[in-house]
Order: C-alpha cells, then structure tokens, then sequence
C-alpha cells in the first residue's frame, strides 16, 4: 500500500476520493461495508415486529386464522409484484450506472419510483377500506353490519354464555334498533358487548375453549390485535418504502443532472441497497400477513 | 507481537509547522460546528458528554440528599420518581454508554490507526448532532415533568401514567431513538474503519487492544440498538395511538415488552464495560512499562463478552412472570459471561507482576477500576443466582452493583482514559498532585457510598423508594455523605483540568511512554494526524523508548533495535 | 479517455462487479415465478399441511425469494466474504431474540388463559367494557 498523498492526480479519480481513503476501491468498499451494517440495523428493526407477530400468532392461532379474511390476497400479490419489478428496475439502473449509461439509468429509476408510488396507492387502498369498515386496533376496532353479514353464521343463539350483541359487534341477525339486544348472558354477566369477538365458523376453537363442548360458533377473541400488528408491521414498511422513494427521486435528480459516472456512482449503489431492503421485508410480509390458511 | 520480536519500526513525528494542530488550524465556530475532524468532533462529545454527567449527576445528588431521611425531606414522593428516573436515563443514555467511545474513541481510533480519519467523517458529525438532539428532547422531558416510570419504562404504567405534559413520556422515548440512532452510527463508523484503514504491519493481532474492544463494542452496538428503537417507538406508538401489543388491558403482553427492553439494554452494559477494559489494558501496559500478558487472552475475552452478552438478558426478569423454563436457561447462561471478564482481570494482574509500576493518576484509576469492578462483577453472581435473586431483585444491592460496574467501573476506566490522553488531546499536562487528591476523594467517596448499599440492599431495602423504616436512616445518611464526598472530587477534577488549559506545561508528544502510534504524533497532534503513514509496530513493547529530562517525555531510542521503515 | 468514453469501462475496469443483464432478467423471473407458487400453494387442497406445515411453506418460499434478491440484485453473490458475514451474523441474533422471546410466551400462556377463563372481559378490559 502507498502512503496516502495529496491528490495532485488530475483524472476524475481524484475529485470524489476522500483524503483519507487510498484509492477509489477502498472508499466504494467501505461504503458497501457501512451500507450493509446500516441494512443489518434496519433488518433487527423489523425483527422486533416480526417478534411481535411471531409471538401473537404461536400463543393465539385462532386470531390470525380467522383475521385474514379481512384482507385482499389479489391486492397483497399486486404490490408484491410490483416492489418485485421494481428491485428489478434499480438493480439495472446501477448496473447503467457502472456502465456510463446515465439516461438509461435514470429511466430505470423513474420506472422504480412509478412502482414504489403504487405500491404506496394500494396500500392507501387497502388502508382506506379497513378504516372504513372499522377494522382497526385496540379499541378503535369495529364491525360494521356489512362485514359481519359476509361472514358465515350458524343459525340459533351461542350456548356459550355472556354474548350479549350489540349493534356494532358481529351478532346473530339484524341487531334490535335502539335498545340492546335480549341478552342470553347468563344473569351475573354485566352487558358487556364483546365487541372484538366474532362468531366464527364452526371448527375454529381457540384453545383455552374446553374440548368436548359442542357448541355451533366458537368466539374468537381479541381479534384486534391482529389489525395492531398488520397496522405496525405494515405501516413502518410504508415509512420506509417512502423514505426509499425519497432516496431514489434525489439519485434520479442527480443521475439526469450528470454526477455520476462508471468512477463514482456511490450514491446510486447504495439507494438501490436500500431500496432492496425494503423488497425483502415485503417478501417475508405478504405470505405472513396476507397467505394465512 | 511477543516480547521476543525486536522489529520495531516507529516513524520519527514528522515536526508539524510550529504551532498548527488541530486546534489551532481554523477559527471560529462555523469551523467547529461543519467540522469533519474527528478529533473536533471527539473534543466535542467530551464537553457534551461531561455537561451531562453535571446534569445526571446533580439529579443523583439531588436523590440522595432526599433519601437522608425517611418519608419526605425535601421534595414529595412523585417529583422523587422523576429526579431517579431522570438521574437513570440521563447517566445511562447520554453518559455511560456513548461517553467512553464518543469522546474518546472518536479522537483516539484513526490516530490508533495511522489513519487520517474515520471512514464516513459526515456520518460521524451526524451521530454528534444526533446525540445533541437527543440530549434536547431529554431535557424537554425534565421540563415536563412526566419522567416518574423509571429509566425501563415498564408498561404498563408507561402507558397509563397520568402525567401527559408534552405526551408523558414520548419526548424522551423519541429521545432515545434519536440517541440510539447516533450510537448505531458511531459503531458503523468503527467497524469500517478498523477493516479498512489499517495501516502496513498492523494486522488484527497488531491492534492496540483499546481497539478490540472498540470493535467488539461496536458490534454490540450495530446489533442491539436497533431493537431497542424499535421497542420505544412501539412504546411511543402504544401511548399515542393505544395500540396494543404491550398494554394488557388492550389484549397485549407486558413481559414481552421487557424481553425487547432488555434484548438491548443487557448487550448495552457491555457496550458500557468492553471500551473501558480496553482503556484498562492500554494503562496498565504503559504504566508498568511492561508488555500486555496475554493478548490474545484479552483480544478474544472481548469478543466471548459481546456475543455471550446477548444470551443473558432474561436475567433482569427473573420474577417478573417469566417461565421457569427460560428462567433457568438464562441463570445458567449469566454465569457463563463472567469467565470472560476474569481472564481480563488476571491478565491484567499477571501484566503488574513484575512490572516497573508508577502510580501516576491514569495508573490509580486503573486499579481502583480493578478493585471495583471485580465488586461489581462477583456481586452480579449473586444475582445470577435464582434463589437469591429473589431477594434482591429491586434492592439496593442491585443498585449498588450496577453502580460498581458502570460508576466503578466505566466511569472510573473514562477518568482513567481522560488523563491519559489529556496531553494529547489540549497539549497540556496538568497538576499530578491534584489528580491524585482528587482521586482519593472520588475513590474514598464511591466506596462510602455504594458499599452501605450492598448491606442495605441484602437486608430488605427496595430500590426506587422514597420512604424507608428507620432502621436504614444510618445506611442511607453515610451513602449520602460519600456522594458529597464524590462530587467534591469531581468538581476537584474539572478545576484542575480546566487549570490545565490556561496555565498547563505544554505536554511533549509522549509524556507517559507509550509504544501505540498516537504517541508518535505531536501533542495536540496536526489537522491530518500524521505527515506520512507510519508503520505499526507492536502495541505494548516499550523497549525502543526512552525518557526524555529535556522534554518531559519518552522518545525513541536511537540505537535500540530500530530499523528503518522499509 | 475519460469516464464518459463509452469504452471507458471496459479499458479501466469498474468499481464493483457488473451483474450481466441476463442475470438480473432471470432472477426477475424466478422471484415471480416463486410468487405464483406462493400463492398457488395457499389454493390448492390437496397441498394444505395444516397451520403451522403452511406457514413453515410460506416462510421456506419467502427465504428463497429472498435469497434471490440478496444474491443477485444487490451482489452478495460476488462481494467479498465479510458482507455475507455480516448478513448472516444479524439473522442468527434475529433468530435468537425471536426464539428465545417464543419459548417464554409459550411457556407462560397456561397462566394467561386460566386468568382470563374466569372472567371473558378479562381478555381486554379496555376493550371490551366500554
């Protein structure tokens, strides 16, 4: 190794090689190296929500089996072929990029940034809907009477006691108008009305329900902490697909304004890093969230 | 590396042009704040780092001077909860973890290297503003007046928690995001440099070993700090939205928020305790002008602690309704991170043996670290232990071991490494006596202070508490007066350091005798550290060093065994 | 020649591996491919191995998919060996977090479930008394 020299060279080697750095291979390699690092920090990030869904969904199938009726499987594999394409767009646009091809490789980016915002327009469908039909978290979840109609119900009462229906739970037929519906809670139940609970088909039992009780329905519990982690897990990677989309319109800016060249297209390297990142935690969603049977 | 090698190569320092370092080069505060320097951006970690230590520290003062007597003394109980919680998150996030590595890895790294700086210079003056603009939403915290939960933050009082000035506990939450994204940055920057800019001769088992640990720390830092943003945004998102995952009145699980609490919060007490061994090494090599025993030993203990540290963090949760099955995993593994920390402190000891010792201030602080953390560390068996961890969890004696360790300690090892390196870092040496006065009242004062805790901890008394029965008054007075007893040392310390820089002996380059390539540049040393790349030699063979009458300091032999850089 | 010449690349060489188009086509098609199996496999009967068999499918697919983009569109595949060091190393803690964090929710949900079978509010009395 030479010791480090001023940068008297007048090649472009010198103009984008840092003082400290020996040669433009270290400097590219160290910010491959840090890249990564960062990646690995985003990757324990999301590891924490995916514990989160790991965790919920050991202790209480049920919540899952049942929940992803309320999502779209069509809509689901749309943005995953979309953010597909789009790893696809960036990964070629850096190729451009080590090749001197800045026009081709800001028109690859523009088609990875036409990708990322619909994506970003499906999950705002998708979010639009669930708000809608009040399928949220904690205490915001509801049912309107529109969902809870499509879902199969068995005809008579639950013999399960203390479902007392409500007119925003999921219920037996059309609610009573104004006041509270007969109750069939046994008498020292409060009128408490269960409303995360649903009437599920019959098999699906969570498994605290004592074996052997032969009930039509099985209530299924606690149904809103399904939507908290769907929104959590969701929603921080639409952060980062937005930040990414961020990222990517400030490469393309600088592609088409010439920064770049085969000696130093650091920035476009590491954008697309990114940009996969985000790519990988969609491939590991969509099957956990949506492909639930 | 062995002692038998007598290669050593060391450049001469290449005499900078009187007068330019990297203080003096530019003026003005644009070229401190847009700097790219890293030893800028070290000095000023430091002055951050220490007014926050002032911070943390008037907090503890302010705890203990109400725990003089039981029930209220001076202050009522809820403000209590906010000035120990304050006092915890201040010391922990904005002190103790980034204090060591930020100040003084920051400086110390490239130089350690030979290198010009770090591998991402803005990176590193973003992780400083970073850390500013956490240490700004703590303070906004204190203002607000919602800081009683403790520094864990345990929900679901988090959650609930009435006080709601300015969210509750939100602007410190997204504080702590802010600080651990600064930390994550740093360790990112380390990483790189260590793989990419070392220099000729220095291959990994030529690293000065304050870089192994750097590294290791570093490693810990990349891997465990994310969970613990990912936890306080989650936390921040159950209090303003009401999620919940964690809050159990909303269908979550609370442990499961202390299993992602202490996922990070275990791994960040090594990061605490690996960079200050690492400064334990170095002083104990130097001042008993003897080669490390044990490099090796010491290089690869580092790496055991990082990753074993990752195994271990149920144990803060051994009665908190974990399972006895993953109780007893965590038990068992806990004993196995402290094997490790031995072979630091009897290779270390084997170092002294023999040695040629002198108790200059850096050298007292690295003893007094070794006695106290070796407390600290035996007395964390005691708490590894199942059945008598159900007695102690959440009493002083769990106070009075993290103290041992992260006070006796890191903060100790910090001292240690600031003395050390002061010569280097202002280019003035200051009082010896006065260092060593300060540090009997700081090492006389620790030990009053947390040694009654062990007792009072072990005989019943709760942590966090703001009322007690009579029968601890005599503990909790004589643990007070050594507080008073240690902030006088303090303000001792920075009387003198400041004294330094007006009226201190300029220091010569290497004022202690050390063989690592920092020595080899002038003190302070120039803009670019070095004129032209030195080539390593070994770390800790100080034959070819000679002192110096005339200058004050250690300079090469000319005649003993060095060859000329070929 | 200066880095603009078109031949500049292939005189000087480049920063980093160049990944031949065909590759990243092909991977492309792989990874969409493997999307359609995905799914296909959740409408299909005869495939269903049961909650916890399907899910270990999905995941299987999903790490293949993954592998695909890692290896190929962001050149694992031809970077030097700390790259997969590292990538490996932060799965395996994420591995660890998860699995120890499942095996201690597992182990304490006898004690949740009889807490909440005496009383249904119990599940979310946030929730569920309004």
């Amino acid at each position: 190794m030479t010791a480090n020299s001023p940068s008297a060279s007048p090649s472009t080697h010198a103009q984008h090689l840092a003082h400290h750095f020996e040669s433009p291979a270290q400097q590219f390699d160290a910010a491959v190296q840090g890249m990564w690092l960062f990646l690995a920090t985003e990757i324990l990030l999301f590891a924490g929500l995916f514990c989160l869904y790991a965790v919920f969904r050991a202790n209480n199938p049920e919540i899952f089996q049942h929940a992803h009726h309320y999502l779209s499987k069509p809509l689901g594999a749309l943005n995953t072929v979309v953010l597909l394409c789009s790893s696809f767009t960036v990964a070629a646009a850096v190729r451009c990029a080590q090749l001197g091809r800045s026009r081709q490789s800001a028109t690859l980016l523009g088609l990875t940034l036409a990708c990322g915002l619909a994506f970003l327009g499906v999950k705002y469908v998708e979010y639009h809907h669930k708000w809608k039909e009040g399928l949220l978290w904690g205490r915001h979840f509801r049912l309107t009477e529109g969902e809870a109609a499509t879902l199969p119900s068995a005809a008579g009462p639950a013999t399960l006691p203390a479902a007392a229906p409500d007119a925003t739970s999921a219920s037996l037929g059309p609610p009573a108008a104004g006041d509270s519906a007969p109750s069939v809670a046994s008498s020292d139940e409060p009128s408490a009305t269960f409303r995360p609970m649903v009437l599920a088909p019959p098999g699906l039992r969570s498994p605290d329900e004592p074996a052997g009780v032969t009930t039509p329905q099985q209530q299924v519990r606690n149904i809103q902490t399904f939507f908290a982690v769907y929104f959590l897990m969701t929603g921080l990677h639409a952060l980062h697909v937005l930040v990414g989309l961020g990222l990517i319109a400030w490469i393309t800016w600088r592609t088409v304004a010439g920064a770049f060249s085969p000696l130093y297209f650091t920035p476009v390297a590491m954008a697309a890093l990114y940009w996969h990142l985000v790519d990988l935690i969609w491939i590991y969603l969509f099957p956990l969230l949506y492909l639930i049977h | 590396m062995s002692v038998l090698n007598p290669t050593i190569v060391l450049d001469q320092p290449a005499p900078a042009p009187a007068g330019v370092n990297y203080l003096t080069h530019t003026r003005g505060l644009r070229s401190w704040l847009l700097t790219i320097d890293h030893k800028r951006i070290g000095v000023m970690y430091l002055v951050s780092i220490l007014a926050a230590f002032l911070l943390g520290g008037i907090f503890a003062i302010l705890v203990r001077t109400e725990l003089l007597g039981p029930a209220k003394t001076i202050v009522t109980a809820d403000t209590y909860n906010q000035f120990f919680t304050l006092h915890g998150a201040i010391m922990i996030f904005l002190v103790i973890i980034p204090s060591i590595p930020a100040a003084l890895g920051n400086f110390v790294l490239p130089i350690m290297l030979g290198a010009k700086d770090l591998a991402f210079p803005r990176v590193n003056l973003l992780s400083y503003y970073l850390y500013l603009l956490g240490a700004l939403l703590a303070v906004v915290s204190i203002v607000s007046g919602s800081m009683d939960t403790g520094w864990t933050f345990y929900p679901p009082y988090a959650i609930d928690s009435a006080h709601a000035r300015f969210g509750g506990v939100i602007p410190v939450l997204l504080g702590v995001f802010v600080l651990g994204f600064s930390s994550i940055l740093t360790g990112l920057n380390f990483i790189v440099t260590i793989h990419k800019l070392r220099p000729p001769g220095m291959g990994w088992f030529r690293l000065p070993l304050f870089l192994w640990s750097l590294y290791a720390t570093s490693v810990i830092q990349v891997l465990a700090t994310p969970v613990l943003g990912v936890t306080v945004l989650l936390l921040i998102l159950e209090r303003a939205l009401r999620f919940g995952v964690f809050h159990p009145g909303l269908g979550g699980d609370p442990l499961l928020y202390q299993h992602f609490f202490w996922f990070y919060s275990h791994p960040a007490v090594y990061i605490m305790i690996l960079p200050a061994m690492g400064i334990i090494s170095e002083l104990v090599s130097v001042f008993s002008r003897k080669h490390i025993f044990g490099y090796h030993f010491i290089a690869f203990s580092s790496i055991a602690i990082a990753v074993f540290g990752f195994f271990v963090w149920g144990h803060h949760m051994f009665v908190s309704g974990q399972s006895p099955l993953v109780t007893v995993l965590f038990s068992l593994l806990t004993y196995s991170v402290s094997i490790p920390s031995a072979v630091k402190v009897f290779n270390w000891l084997a170092t002294m043996h023999g040695g040629s010792i002198s108790l200059r201030t850096p050298m007292l602080y690295a003893l007094a670290f070794i006695f106290m953390f070796g407390i600290g560390g035996l007395t964390g068996l005691f708490l590894g232990a199942l059945a008598t961890d159900v007695h102690l969890h959440d009493t002083y004696f769990v106070v009075a071991h993290f103290h041992y360790t992260m006070m006796g300690g890191t903060l100790i090892a910090m001292l240690g490494g600031l003395h050390y390196w002061w010569p280097k870092i202002t280019g003035r040496m200051y009082n010896e006596t006065w260092g060593r006065v300060a540090f009997v009242l700081v090492f006389l004062g620790f030990n009053v202070t947390f040694f009654p805790q062990f007792i009072m901890g072990s005989r019943g008394m709760p942590r966090r508490y703001f009322n007690y029965p009579p029968e601890f008054t005599a503990f909790h007075q004589l643990s007070t007066l050594g507080a008073y007893l240690m902030a006088i040392g303090f303000v001792i310390i920075a009387g003198y350091l400041l004294h330094s820089l007006f009226r201190g002996r300029p220091a010569p380059g290497n004022p202690w005798g050390g063989a690592t390539l920092e020595w080899q540049c002038s003190s302070p040393p120039p803009p670019d550290n070095f004129a032209t790349q030195p080539v390593a030699g070994d770390p800790y063979d100080f034959r070819a060093l000679e002192y110096d009458p005339g200058s004050g300091g250690y300079v090469m032999r000319p005649s003993a065994g060095a060859r000329p850089a070929s | 020649m200066s880095a603009s010449d078109p031949d500049f690349v292939r005189h000087h060489g480049s920063l980093g591996h160049i990944v031949p188009l065909r590759v990243l086509a092909l991977t492309l098609a792989g990874l969409l491919l493997l999307t359609v199996v995905t799914v296909g496999v959740t409408m299909v009967p005869w495939l269903d191995l049961g909650p916890a068999g399907n899910l270990w499918i999905a995941l299987l697919i999903a790490t293949i998919k993954a592998a695909l983009v890692a290896l190929y569109f962001m050149h694992l595949r031809y970077e030097k060996p700390i790259i997969s060091i590292i990538l490996i190393v932060t799965l395996c803690f994420v591995i660890l977090f998860i699995g120890l964090s499942m095996m201690d929710s597992r182990a304490y949900q006898p004690s949740i479930r009889a807490y909440r079978a005496v009383d249904p509010t119990r599940y979310a009395p946030d929730v569920y008394n309004r």
